[in-house]
C-alpha cells in the first residue's frame, strides 16, 4: 500500500490519566511489558506497507522522541520517506503552537505538499488494535468516498466508556450520517477508532479552509461541519480496540494483554508489533518464584509472587514480595516482603521492605515516576 | 599525498596521537584514521563434539544463553572493550552465522570506518582454497589487516563463554613491550593436560609452550586469546606459509617459532568465568550455571552488555496454569505448563500440564501437552508431540557416537518432529529435521540414535 502516506497526532493533554501522563505523551505510555502505545499504530502502518509517516507531536515530547530514534524499528529509516517528528515550533509570527489537531496538520502543509502519494491515513498515536489498512482504502475507493472513518462497534464499552468516544450514526449505506464528539448520552454503540483516510489534495483544502475560518480541529470543525457537504463513509473494524484516555481504560487494556485470544491478535496476527529494543538478558526466576498469569519481559527478576499482573522489562520481584492484578513499568523494584495490589508502578519505583500498597479494580493506583514507597 | 600528511599534522588537524605511535598511512596511501587494535574472530569451527547441534551451523552460532549465540560473547567483549573493527573468519556452515552478525548492527559495529567484516575463504587468480589452519586463515586476510593498518590485532576464538576487558590486556602488552601476550587462565593441576600450558618466569615472560604435556609443569592454560604486534605477526604468518611441514596453527606452529627465536612474549593473567563449552556436557553445565542463585556468569551486568539481535516478540506469558522456578525464559514464549532448572529461548510453547526439568529448549520450539522432558537439548524448532517422555532410563553411551553422547543428556537437532506418546532414553541422538515417520517405534530406549530418513529394521 505504498499510495498512501501516515499522519499520526501523538495527542493532546489527557488529564484523566494522572501521573502516567504528566511526564509523556500519551501516545508514549509504556504498555504490554515492552511496548509504547504509539507502537501498534506504527506498526499497523507500517505492516500495511506505508512508507511515509508524519508524528505531530505537542505535550511532552521528549520520551517521545527519544522512542522513535530515527524509526529504524520500524524500517522506517530511509533514504527517501521514512518517519518524520513534527514537534511545534514558535516562528517569527508567534504561530507554530498547535490550537488543535486541524492546526496541528496545517503548521505542516508542506509535509503534505511535498509528499507523493494520493491518500493519507490520520490516526490518534493511542490506540491499540492490529489493523491492516489496505481493506479500509479498498473499501474508501469502492464507494468512492471523500473521507471513510474507521469505527467498531462497542460491545464491550460501559456507558460511561462510551462516552468518552466519539459515536456515529450511519445510514443503510454506510454513509455517516451523525457524528458526536464524547457525547453525554450515546445515541448508539458504533464508536470512531480514529482512523481518517482522505485523499491527500483534498486535505490540504478542507485544512486550508478550515485555519481560514479561524478553526482548527479536525473532527469538530471539519468533520462534523462537513458531513452533509462530504460523502464520510464509515468502515467497520471489527478486531480488538481500545484507546488509552484515563488511568482505567490503561488498566483495563493492560489486564487484556493477559486474554491468550486478544495476545494472539495483537501480537501474532497480520505482521508483528515493532519497538525500541533494549538488551536485556532474559527474564531470571529462582527458586522461590510463584508466577501465574503473567506477561514478564526480559530482564525480570523474579523471587516472589507475581499473579494477574504486567511486567515490564528489568522489574525485581524480591523474596516475600507479592504483586497482584497490577502493572510495573520497566525498572521498578519491589523489596522483600512488600505488596502490591491493583497498582500502577511508573518507571524506577521503588516498593521498600514490607509496604503495602492496595487500589480498587475500577481505580487503580497510580505511583509517578521514580517515586520510593 | 604524503607531504600533506605531515602538513596537517603539524596543523593539529587529526585526532590526537594514541600512546605517541607514529600515524603512518595505510599502503594505499589514504588518510582514514589508522586504527590502534583491530580483532580477528576465528569463527571457522565446526565444534563436532556437539553433534547435531553443529549439523547446520558452526560452533560459533550455536544458540546460548536464553537468546545469545556463542560468538556474542566475543563480540561483545570487543565492543565493551572498545574495539569496533572486527574481522569474523569463517568456513564451516557460515548461513547462520552470516545471518546472524549482518552488518553488525546489534553489536554498534555498523561503522563508516572498520566495523564488522566477514571474511570467507575466497577465489585468487591462480588458486583458492579453504583455510588450512588458526595461522592460515589470517594470512590469507593480510591484505584485509593491511587495509586497516593497525598496530595491534587481537585473535580470538569465537567459542568461549567468558566476559574480558581485552583494553586492559592490551595496556599489559604496551607495558611489556611484548611482541605477542598470550591470555591465561589458572586452571586445577588435574585438568591442566588437557590446554596448552604456557611457563612463565615469574615476570609472566613465556619461555615454553607445551601442548597438552602430560606432566604439566605450571597451570597457566591458553585461553585462544592473543594479542600480537601486527609487524612481527605478519612477518612470521609470511614466513609461516612458506613451510610445507607447518600446520598453519598458531598454537602449533607460530607460538612455538617465534619462542624457538626468543621473541618478546608474554602472558596475560585473565581471573574470571572462562568456558569451552565445546561438548555436549559442558554446554549443557555452561547453560544451567546460568540458572543458579547467583550465577558465576552474570547475564544482568549493566556495565558490560552482551548483545544480540533481538527477536521481535512480545514479553513472555505464563498462564494461570504455568510455572517457572530457578529458570531463565526469554521473550515470546507461552507457558501453560512447568519449567524447573531450565533456559527457554524466545518464541518456545510449552503445553499444559508438560514438566520441563534441567533442559534447555532452543527457539520457537513447541512442547505439547502433558510432555515430561528431562536433561535434554531441544533444538530449534523442535515439535513434540503430546505426552512425549524424554530422558528416562538408565545412563546407556550412545551406540554411534558414544564420545559425543555419553553424559545422560538427550539431543534434539533442529527442526525435529517427536510423534506423541514416544518415550525417549538418555544419550539419545536425534538427528536434524527427523520426521515422526522415522521413528519405528515409540520406544526409543537410551543410547539410541534416529536419523532423518532412517530405515526401520
Amino acid at each position: 500500500m505504498t499510495n498512501a502516506m501516515g499522519l499520526i497526532l501523538s495527542g493532546w493533554k489527557k488529564p484523566e490519566l494522572k501521573e502516567l501522563s504528566y511526564i509523556r505523551s500519551v501516545s508514549a505510555i509504556p504498555v504490554g511489558g515492552k511496548y509504547r502505545a504509539i507502537d501498534f499504530i506504527l506498526s499497523n502502518m507500517v505492516n500495511s506497507g506505508i512508507k511515509n509517516v508524519g508524528v505531530l507531536t505537542q505535550y511532552s515530547f521528549r520520551s517521545l522522541m527519544d522512542h522513535l530514534g530515527s524509526g529504524k524499528e520500524w524500517d522506517l529509516d530511509r533514504r527517501y520517506d521514512g518517519l518524520f517528528v513534527f514537534p511545534p515550533s514558535l516562528s517569527e509570527d508567534e504561530s507554530g503552537w498547535y490550537r488543535g489537531s486541524a492546526d496541528a496538520m496545517y503548521n505542516n502543509l508542506s509535509f503534505l505538499k511535498r509528499s507523493n502519494e494520493d491518500y493519507v491515513i490520520i490516526s490518534q498515536g493511542n490506540g491499540i488494535f492490529k489493523m491492516q489498512f489496505d481493506e479500509m482504502l479498498d473499501y474508501h475507493m469502492s464507494v468512492n468516498a471523500d473521507i471513510t472513518m474507521a469505527y467498531r462497534e462497542m460491545y464491550d464499552y460501559s456507558p460511561d466508556e462510551l462516552s468518552m468516544l466519539g459515536i456515529i450514526k450511519i445510514d443503510e449505506n454506510n454513509r455517516i450520517v451523525d457524528l458526536q464528539e464524547k457525547p453525554l448520552h450515546p445515541q448508539s454503540d458504533l464508536g470512531s477508532i480514529g482512523i481518517y483516510l482522505i485523499r491527500r489534495t483534498l486535505l490540504i483544502s478542507l485544512l486550508e479552509e478550515c485555519i481560514a475560518h479561524g478553526e482548527y480541529d479536525l473532527v469538530k470543525d471539519i468533520l462534523i461541519k462537513k458531513l452533509d457537504k462530504l460523502g464520510v463513509y464509515g468502515y467497520e473494524f471489527k478486531g480488538y480496540w481500545r484507546n488509552i484516555s484515563s488511568v482505567q481504560t490503561y488498566y483495563k487494556c493492560s489486564m487484556d494483554m493477559l486474554n491468550p485470544e486478544i495476545r494472539e491478535e495483537l501480537f501474532f496476527k497480520n505482521g508483528k508489533v515493532y519497538t525500541k529494543v533494549k538488551d536485556e538478558a532474559p527474564a531470571k526466576y529462582n527458586a522461590e518464584a510463584n508466577v501465574h498469569n503473567c506477561i514478564v519481559a526480559d530482564g525480570c527478576f523474579i523471587e516472589g509472587t507475581v499473579e494477574d499482573s504486567v511486567l515490564f522489562r528489568g522489574v525485581t520481584i524480591a523474596k516475600g514480595a507479592v504483586v497482584k492484578n497490577s502493572i510495573v513499568m520497566q525498572g521498578a523494584v519491589i523489596e522483600e516482603g512488600a505488596t502490591i495490589e491493583y497498582a500502577i508502578l511508573d518507571k524506577n519505583v521503588i516498593m521498600t521492605k514490607g509496604k503495602y500498597l492496595k487500589g480498587e479494580s475500577d481505580y487503580p493506583f497510580v505511583v509517578g515516576k521514580n517515586s520510593v514507597v | 599525498m604524503h607531504h600533506n600528511i605531515c602538513k596537517r599534522r603539524q596543523g593539529g588537524c587529526l585526532a590526537p596521537l594514541r600512546r605517541g605511535l607514529p600515524l603512518k598511512h595505510s599502503r594505499e596511501g589514504s588518510t582514514t584514521f589508522k586504527k590502534e587494535i583491530i580483532a580477528l574472530l576465528l569463527a571457522g569451527g565446526q565444534g563436532s563434539r556437539l553433534g547435531v547441534l553443529t549439523k547446520k551451523a558452526a560452533k560459533p552460532a550455536v544458540l546460548f544463553g536464553g537468546k545469545y549465540r556463542i560468538i556474542d560473547f566475543s563480540l561483545s567483549n570487543c565492543i565493551n572493550s572498545g574495539i569496533d573493527t572486527v574481522g569474523v573468519l569463517t568456513q564451516y556452515q557460515p548461513l547462520k552465522l552470516n545471518n546472524h552478525i549482518g552488518i553488525g548492527k546489534p553489536w554498534d559495529m555498523d561503522r563508516m570506518n572498520g566495523g564488522v567484516t566477514i571474511l570467507s575463504p575466497f577465489m585468487k587468480e591462480s588458486s583458492g582454497e579453504w583455510y588450512k589452519g588458526t595461522a592460515n586463515a589470517i594470512s590469507q586476510n593480510i591484505d584485509y589487516i593491511d587495509k586497516m593498518a593497525p598496530e595491534y590485532v587481537i585473535v580470538l576464538s569465537g567459542d568461549h563463554i567468558y566476559k574480558m576487558d581485552y583494553s586492559e590486556m592490551l595496556a599489559s602488552h604496551i607495558r611489556n613491550n611484548a611482541e605477542a601476550t598470550i591470555s591465561v587462565i589458572d586452571v586445577p593441576y588435574s585438568e591442566a593436560s588437557r590446554y596448552g600450558i604456557m611457563n612463565t618466569d615469574q615476570n609472566g615472560r613465556i619461555f615454553e609452550f607445551e601442548e597438552k604435556p602430560k606432566n604439566p609443569k605450571s597451570t597457566l592454560a591458553s585461553m585462544g586469546v592473543y594479542i600480537f604486534t601486527w609487524e612481527v605477526l605478519r612477518d612470521y604468518l609470511l614466513r609461516d606459509e612458506q613451510m610445507e611441514s607447518s600446520d598453519h596453527d598458531f598454537g602449533k606452529d607460530i607460538i612455538p617459532t617465534m619462542l624457538a627465536e626468543s621473541r618478546s612474549l608474554w602472558a596475560y593473567k585473565f581471573v574470571g568465568y572462562w568456558k569451552d563449552v565445546g561438548t555436549i556436557q559442558a554446554f549443557w553445565e555452561s547453560n544451567m550455571d546460568l540458572v543458579s542463585r547467583v550465577p558465576e556468569f552474570n547475564l544482568y551486568d549493566q556495565q558490560w552488555k552482551i548483545y544480540t539481535p533481538n527477536p521481535v516478540k512480545p514479553p513472555h506469558y505464563v498462564a494461570p496454569s504455568g510455572s517457572i522456578t530457578t529458570s531463565i525464559v526469554a521473550e515470546g514464549c507461552m507457558i501453560y505448563g512447568q519449567v524447573r532448572n531450565s533456559v527457554i529461548f524466545p518464541g518456545v510453547y510449552v503445553g499444559k500440564d508438560a514438566v520441563i526439568d534441567n533442559s534447555i529448549v532452543m527457539s520457537n520450539s513447541h512442547i505439547n501437552d502433558n510432555c515430561r522432558l528431562d536433561h535434554c537439548i531441544i533444538g530449534e524448532n523442535v515439535t513434540v508431540g503430546n505426552n512425549v517422555i524424554v530422558g528416562q532410563g538408565d545412563n546407556v553411551p550412545n551406540e554411534h557416537k558414544p564420545a559425543i553422547y555419553n553424559s545422560g543428556i538427550t539431543v534434539v537437532g533442529e527442526g525435529a518432529d517427536i510423534p506423541e506418546g514416544a518415550v525417549i532414553g538418555k544419550n539419545v541422538m536425534i538427528d536434524i529435521y527427523a520426521r515422526r515417520e522415522d521413528f519405528c517405534s515409540c520406544e526409543i530406549p537410551s543410547g539410541s540414535s534416529i536419523y532423518y530418513g532412517g530405515v526401520c529394521e
